[in-house]
This record gives C-alpha cells, sequence and structure tokens, in this order.
C-alpha cells in the first residue's frame, strides 16, 4: 500500500474549497485610511494592527534608525493615555501588545479579548497625533536601542557581514542602510527628528489598519469610523518614489574575519524583482524558484551538495521574499564541510547552478512544491494574526487586497519554463554580493580569575 | 482630549475575562492509547502531537548525544522508502512532520489534510515503527550536529547556558549539552541509534493530543494504526539531579562590546501547592512586560538592557529560576546589582494588593489567547497532560490564579527569591566584575 506514496499522486485536481476561503471585508475612511477586516470567529479574540507606509527606507540621509526609534517612543504617552499607560491598559485587559518596523513599513499590534477591540482602537487613534515626548524619554530610549543594537547586530559577525552586504548590494537605495541605523547616526538622533518625521508620516492616509478575529465587519467599520474618522490627513504626502539601483559594472565580494565565528559561512545574495501590484508573475516564479534551490533535504542544492562522499556543504538554504516596495533579494548561504574551502565550495555551488540552468526542472518536484504552496494556504488559514500579518505587510508594500487574493493562483500559474527564465535572469554572479564569513585567530573563552 | 479620556475610563470598566472556550475531549482508542481531542472542523486539516518522556536525559553515560541524533534521523528513510523518497512522498501529501528532542521528551508534531488524512499516517507510521538509519543519512546528520557544536563554542548564550549547567548539576544529564560533544557524537554508531530508538518511544510514556478536522472515533482508529505497534517499555528516567551551584559571579573573557548574562537560582516543582503563587511572583518580577519590575529598573528607567526577564523552569529532574539580560560592558555591573537589590526587595516587602490585581486581570486575561490555532492548542493539551494536570484545568486556572493572596505572595516570595544564592554567568568583558571565588 505505501509504495502508491512514491508513485505520483494526481496532481492539480484540486480545486479551492470556497469553505476556507478567507473572510475578508475592505472599507476605506474619507480622511484616507484603508482598512481590513478578516473574520475568524473560532474564538473570543482579535488582533487590532495599525500599519503605516513608512519604515527605515522613507528615512531622510543621516537619519538613519529614527523610524525603529520613532516605533520604541510611540510608547512614551499621550495627553489622554500618559507615559507606560498604553501598555499597561493592554495588560489590564489581559492584552499583549508590540510593535515592529521594517524597510517599508512600521506597525503596531494589540491582541486581546475580542470585546476590548474598541480601547484599543481609542489608543492607537490617540497616538496617531498625540505623542508627547520629554527630554529624558530621548535619552533613555536611546541608550535602549543603542543596547539593541549591541545584541542583534554589533556582538554577532554574521549580521554584521549581513549588513556590509546589503550595503553592497544597494549603491543608491535605501534598503542598503540598516533598519536598526548606523551606530554612529542613531547616537545623534534628536526629540525634534522623530517628531518631525511622526508629524509627516503618522497620519491617516498613510496608514492601514487591520482586525482580524471575532468580529462583526459593520462594527469594527463604525469603530473605525468613529475614532480614527476625525483625524485629519496630512496633506501632500510625497509619493514613495525611492532611488533606483544603477547598472552593476563589478562582481561585489567581501571578506570578513572575526575571532567570534565559530564556522566559516558563505552567503551569495542577488538583486531581484519584488512582488508589483498587477505584475506578480516574477516574484511568483522566484517564489518557486528559491523552494525548488534549496529549503528541503530534497532541494536541487541539498542534493548536489549535501549528499555523498563528496559532499561539499553540511547547509544549504535559500531565502527569496517578494514582498517589498522595490528590488528585493534573492539569497543563498550555505556552511562548508570541515575540509572544504569555502573556495571549493563556492566553485561547487556555481557548478551547480549552471547546471540546473541548462538541465532545468524535474516535474515532479516542481509539481510538489505547487501541491505544499496549495496546503500551505490551508495551514496558514488557523492563525487569524499571521493572516493579519499577511494583509498588512502586503498594503504597505504597495499591494492591494486583490493582489493578496490573487498570489496563490498566480504562484499555482507558474510553469516550469516561466522558472527557468526567472533563474536565468537572476542569478547573475555580476548582480550579486558574495560574502565570506571566516575565522579570525582562536579567541579563550576560558572562565578568568 | 477630554472625550478621549472619558471613553477609556469608560471602556476600561471591563473586568470579566474572556474564556477559553475549547471543549476538550478524552479519547481512549480500541487499543488503549489516551489522547485529548479538540474537534474544529473549520479548516481540513488535523494537528497530531504527540510526546514521548525520557528525551536526551535518558543518554547512556558514554553516548551523550544519541537521543538528539535519533530523533532528528526517524523520518531520513523509513520502511522500503530511502530519506528522498520518504520527503517526497511527504511533500506530495503537502504533510508536515516535525521531530523534535529535548531534555525531558521527544515531541513528534504532524499537520495533515483531511483528504490525505490515511497516506500521511500510513508514512508516519512507518517513521515511527521503521526507522532506516541508512549510513549516508547518519553522516549526513553527524554532520550538522558536528556543524552545531562546533560554531556554539563560540556563542556566548551557549557558553553561559553550558556552564551554568556543568555548574549546576555536574555529571548528571542536565549538566551537559544534549547534542553530545564532538568526541561522542563522532563515536556513534548505527547500533547505537537503533538502540536508542528502541528505548525511548514506548507505549508506556506516551502523550496524545489532536486538533482539527476529526472525531473522536476516527481519532481512535488512527492512534492504533499510527501507535500500536510500539515497544510497551521504554527506558529508566534518570534519578533526581542534586543542586550544586552557589551564589555568585562567574566571567568568561569574550571579546564583544556587550555582555551576555544568564542568573540562576533554584526553582520550584509544579507539582508544589505553592505553584501558582511563584508564578505569579516571577511574572511581577521578570514577565516580558514594561510593567514587570525588572523591566522597569533595568530597561524603561535606565536604558541598560534591550529586554531582561526570567522564568520558572520546573523540569522532571530539577528546579531552576532563570533569567537573562545583555547589557554593554560598561553598564553590566550596575544592571547585575539592580536585579541582586530587585531580588531582596521582594524577598523582604512582597508585593501591594494593588499590584497583585494587576497581574491578575493580566494572566487571567491573557490566558484565552494562548489557544490560537489547532498546532497550538494540541501542544498545550500535551504540556498539561505531562503537567499531570486534570481535563478541566483550562476551566479552572484562572479560578487558581485568582485565590492567590499578596499574604501568599510575601511568604512564599521569602523562601523563593534567594538573592545570596543566585549566581550570575558573565560572558564578555565586563568592567569591574570579576569570579567570586
Amino acid at each position: 500500500m505505501l509504495h502508491k506514496l512514491i508513485v505520483p499522486v494526481v496532481f492539480g485536481l484540486w480545486p479551492y474549497n470556497a469553505a476556507f476561503a478567507q473572510n475578508v471585508t475592505t472599507f476605506t475612511l474619507e480622511n484616507g485610511l484603508e482598512a481590513v477586516v478578516i473574520e475568524d470567529h473560532r474564538a473570543p479574540v482579535v488582533t487590532h494592527m495599525l500599519w503605516y507606509r513608512t519604515g527605515s527606507a522613507d528615512e531622510p540621509e543621516g537619519k538613519s534608525g529614527i523610524a525603529h526609534y520613532l516605533e520604541h517612543l510611540m510608547f512614551k504617552g499621550t495627553e489622554a493615555v500618559p507615559g507606560g499607560q498604553f501598555s499597561a491598559t493592554v495588560e489590564e485587559q489581559g492584552g499583549a501588545d508590540n510593535a515592529f518596523t521594517n524597510y517599508d513599513y512600521t506597525g503596531y499590534f494589540q491582541r486581546v479579548a475580542s470585546d476590548r477591540l474598541e480601547l484599543m482602537m481609542t489608543m492607537e487613534a490617540d497616538r496617531m497625533r498625540g505623542l508627547i515626548l520629554s527630554e529624558d524619554n530621548i535619552e533613555t530610549e536611546r541608550d535602549v536601542i543603542i543596547e539593541e543594537r549591541a545584541q542583534r547586530v554589533d556582538s554577532l559577525p554574521s549580521e554584521l557581514l549581513s549588513e556590509q552586504s546589503r550595503a553592497a548590494q544597494y549603491l543608491n537605495h535605501r534598503y542598503g542602510v540598516p533598519i536598526i541605523g548606523w551606530k554612529h547616526e542613531i547616537e545623534t538622533l534628536t526629540r525634534d527628528d522623530a517628531l518631525e518625521f511622526y508629524r509627516t508620516f503618522y497620519a491617516p492616509n498613510n496608514a492601514v489598519l487591520v482586525v482580524a478575529g471575532d468580529v462583526d465587519p459593520d462594527a469594527v467599520k463604525a469603530m473605525a469610523e468613529a475614532h480614527y474618522g476625525p483625524i485629519a490627513p496630512t496633506p501632500d504626502l510625497a509619493p514613495r518614489q525611492r532611488p533606483s539601483e544603477p547598472p552593476q559594472m563589478a562582481e561585489r565580494r567581501l571578506i570578513m574575519a572575526d575571532a567570534r565565528v565559530g564556522e566559516p559561512n558563505f552567503t551569495r545574495t542577488y538583486l531581484a524583482a519584488e512582488r508589483n501590484g498587477g505584475a506578480q508573475d516574477t516574484a511568483a516564479a522566484l517564489t518557486i524558484l528559491a523552494k525548488i534551490l534549496g529549503g528541503s533535504d530534497t532541494s536541487v542544492l541539498a542534493r548536489a551538495l549535501q549528499v555523498g562522499d563528496d559532499a561539499k556543504a553540511v547547509w544549504t538554504n535559500v531565502y527569496y521574499e517578494g514582498l517589498a516596495l522595490d528590488a528585493t533579494e534573492f539569497s543563498i548561504v550555505a556552511t562548508p564541510r570541515p575540509d572544504v574551502s569555502l573556495a571549493e565550495l563556492e566553485a561547487a555551488l556555481d557548478e551547480v547552478i549552471a547546471t540546473f540552468l541548462v538541465d532545468g526542472i524535474d516535474q515532479n518536484a516542481f509539481e510538489r512544491i505547487k501541491r505544499q504552496l496549495r496546503a500551505d494556504e490551508i495551514y496558514a488559514s488557523d492563525s487569524a494574526s499571521g493572516l493579519a500579518d499577511k494583509y498588512g505587510s502586503a498594503l504597505t508594500s504597495g499591494l492591494t487586497v486583490a493582489d493578496v487574493q490573487a498570489w496563490p493562483e498566480v504562484l499555482q500559474a507558474v510553469t516550469p519554463e516561466d522558472v527557468l527564465i526567472a533563474a536565468r535572469e537572476v542569478l547573475d554572479r555580476n548582480q550579486a554580493v558574495t560574502g565570506w564569513l571566516i575565522q579570525d585567530d582562536e579567541i579563550e573563552t576560558e572562565v578568568s580569575p | 482630549m477630554k472625550t478621549i479620556r472619558a471613553g477609556l475610563l469608560a471602556l476600561i470598566t471591563f473586568t470579566a475575562s474572556a474564556q477559553a472556550e475549547i471543549a476538550i475531549q478524552p479519547v481512549t482508542s480500541p487499543g488503549g492509547i489516551n489522547a485529548w481531542l479538540v474537534e474544529e472542523s473549520a479548516f481540513p486539516f488535523t494537528a497530531l502531537e504527540i510526546r514521548f518522556r525520557g528525551g536526551m536525559s535518558i543518554d547512556p553515560v558514554e553516548q551523550r548525544g544519541v537521543i538528539n541524533l535519533m530523533t532528528a534521523l526517524i523520518d531520513d528513510g523509513a520502511g522500503d522508502l530511502d530519506a528522498e523518497s520518504f520527503a517526497n512522498a511527504r511533500d506530495a501529501l503537502a504533510a508536515k512532520f516535525n521531530f523534535d528532542a529535548s531534555d525531558d521528551n521527544i515531541s513528534v508534531s504532524a499537520r495533515f489534510l483531511t483528504e490525505d488524512r490515511d497516506e500521511a499516517i500510513d508514512l508516519l507510521r512507518l517513521a515511527l515503527t521503521e526507522p532506516r538509519f541508512d549510513a549516508d543519512a547518519i553522516e549526513r546528520a553527524r554532520g550538522q550536529v558536528l556543524s552545531r557544536i562546533q560554531s556554539d563554542q563560540k556563542d556566548p548564550d551557549t557558553i553561559a547556558g553550558d556552564l551554568l549547567d556543568r555548574m549546576a548539576f555536574g555529571t548528571h544529564p542536565y549538566g551537559s549539552s544534549g547534542m553530545g560533544t564532538a568526541q561522542s557524537v563522532a563515536a556513534l554508531t548505527r547500533a547505537d541509534l537503533q538502540a536508542a530508538f528502541g528505548s525511548a518511544m514506548s507505549r508506556d510514556n506516551i502523550y496524545v493530543a489532536a486538533t482539527g478536522d476529526i472525531n473522536a472515533e476516527d481519532l481512535g482508529i488512527l492512534l492504533d494504526k499510527l501507535l500500536g505497534d510500539l515497544p510497551a517499555t521504554s527506558a529508566p528516567a534518570p534519578e533526581r539531579a542534586d543542586w550544586a551551584l552557589e551564589g555568585g559571579i562567574t566571567v568568561v573573557d569574550f571579546p564583544s562590546p556587550l555582555s551576555i548574562v544568564y542568573f540562576e537560582q533554584q526553582g520550584m516543582k509544579r507539582s508544589d501547592p505553592d505553584f501558582f503563587t511563584a508564578y505569579i511572583i516571577n511574572e511581577i518580577m521578570g514577565g516580558g512586560r514594561f510593567s514587570a519590575r525588572l523591566m522597569t529598573e533595568v530597561r524603561e528607567k535606565r536604558g541598560l538592557t534591550y529586554g531582561i526577564g526570567s522564568y520558572l523552569v520546573p523540569q522532571n529532574h530539577a528546579e531552576i529560576l532563570l533569567g537573562m539580560f545583555a547589557s554593554g560592558n560598561d553598564t553590566t555591573a550596575e544592571a547585575i546589582d539592580l536585579v541582586k537589590a530587585e531580588w531582596a526587595k521582594m524577598a523582604d516587602n512582597g508585593i501591594s494588593e494593588e499590584e497583585l490585581a494587576m497581574i491578575k486581570t493580566y494572566l487571567t486575561g491573557s490566558f484565552p489567547l494562548q489557544f490560537d490555532g489547532n498546532a497550538q492548542i494540541a501542544r498545550i493539551l500535551v504540556d498539561i497532560q505531562m503537567d499531570d494536570l486534570p481535563l478541566d484545568y483550562v476551566q479552572t486556572r484562572n479560578a487558581k490564579i485568582e485565590a492567590v493572596t499578596t499574604d501568599d505572595i510575601a511568604r512564599v516570595a521569602k523562601q523563593l527569591l534567594q538573592p545570596e544564592n543566585l549566581h550570575f554567568m558573565v560572558v564578555g568583558q565586563p568592567e569591574g566584575l570579576s569570579t567570586t571565588p
């Protein structure tokens, strides 16, 4: 009976079932605030998220880190909800809250019992325009983000190399500047920098409201009109036109040696197309390409580099995230076996890629990936907050609700030829940054007297 | 502004918390395997969580790391399918299988679509009963474990955690990493792996929960098919781990702009009647919220860290109260003093009625928020079973939190929080700190 498992099952005969189509409603307020309501009535819980179409790539030059710094400062209070009371109030309601900053967006969210939604909305609307910052808050919180940078970047050689790689990848676009900011610029950020950024970008016509959980869309709309509706938009908000990359004329290579490196590592990032409104085909092909090349023990790289007596790598992986306002990255990472040099590993990897571009794609593997992508949609429906993330990040990265809902079918429409065309376009070493992370001298980790 | 404030006050008067409205059915299969089930047919898939008590702590002494390596290999080929054929079969069904080993158990987490349920269970059964442990798969997995062991040698978090474990538990399995050492992992044989497999997963140490699109009858049949052929008994559990860690500071020199600090003392048993009181004490002290005392003192007031937290970790053979933070090398000493001072303050003075009321609203209100999705619910249901808690725990847990008084807190805090017994493991180049004798 088990033999039938290794025979390809019948593919493609698996139509979408309306029963698990996501229950999504949208509306837009007169002041420009866009809203998405995702219904999930399984539990009396709601996730309330407010996303701003502003991230680190929207920062002025010389002020790197200000988007993330402001995100921290947003918890410092307003007249109605003074210092510290925002999170304390969410806690009193048994909820959890947090915030995040990315290149293209900044988001704030609370997860609470669904009958507390209006309180969350009242407080989030209040801090869209009502933030009050004291000099004391400014200094302490700047110390916190410098500690955050030390912990998440400065103490990790792999993160430092990744930061350098992005800077090399993007010569002209702000994606080359780290989200958390360069340390020497963070140290100079001021209260006025934060407030200027805040007043420009924190406005209803630059925000997306996402509410997911046990809620009624009409009730959510009435609440949003009452609390977000009265807020005046920022007039003449500039379109998000960022500088584009010049043609890459030379291969870019970085070598970083650090005493704290446990084992050598290889990274290659290629500049790659992102998902665009109404035009997601190339990004869909790249999404499938990443799954064919890496990410599982049966992928092209794993089979060619991790198996057999002549294996070159202990690990390989491939990453591609098409969700971005501007050109994104397609990345390959690999850890060599102890007896293999990074040069040997890189040569073998480039040979595998060259062979793949000639030989093409295994049809069975291709169909398995498509079937998993369909199943992933079902598994993802299990988390209302996960769906809220999906819509919020897409709507702040240049896509529409229609684009999000079309994406599964765009993925299913991709052909092996589409993937090969996309692969030949993107896997070009002259459009890439190659990074070698190597071990420096041995370090002592003995207990000091 | 006035209207907003008035509105806030009106809304804040909510106090009743949402109830976790999940209906748990106890299921016993025709073959006698017990499980808890939550039926939820909104989406056409099921999450199945299986755990085997024992885990990496039952490694034979000379084979440290064998359970970890064995667990990594369970689905690397089984029955007449080699590793690649097995993976292809699983992927063709779009089923997700995850195997993981921890100190105290091995977990098997599976998700599968309703329409492919039978085929997915056949495949999972093959892995749980006839793993192949092929030579090439063993070498691949061994290489990955060795690679991890090597990179961990320069990972400050691992350095801190491993050294604390060694100082606290010595030669007990808790005293060393379950991944093993480069030497012990290199020496593991196929026979060792097969023996470990036979000793770790049996019907007498199993805990099961399922959530999703399946009913009790079908689950019973599924469990017999999946688990009925497992051996009846497993290897004995290790002895209780004696606590040997004393208060003090250990500094491990490591080149970095900041120091990683782990601090630890003995914790409390999950079965202790005062456990809920201890749980509340720890939440007020080191919960992951801005209002927790450590977060307020070390981050919010002084900006000395990005985050600080503490955790009660009741394990099968020992209990730990563990905390951690990172701070600049020039501020680490100050942060350590603050932690010790907060420890002493709560041990001496307990907490106020107001603080207790606030934390109760938070803990009772946030409890139902944890039941987020099929896989998460299945994990929680197995946790509850493994803690030997009753079927109605989800309904009665909030009442136990509500019953705790400030007197209880004062009494338990005095015993639990022992500033003189806290050991701080500092990995970095902290100014003004050195290892205590």
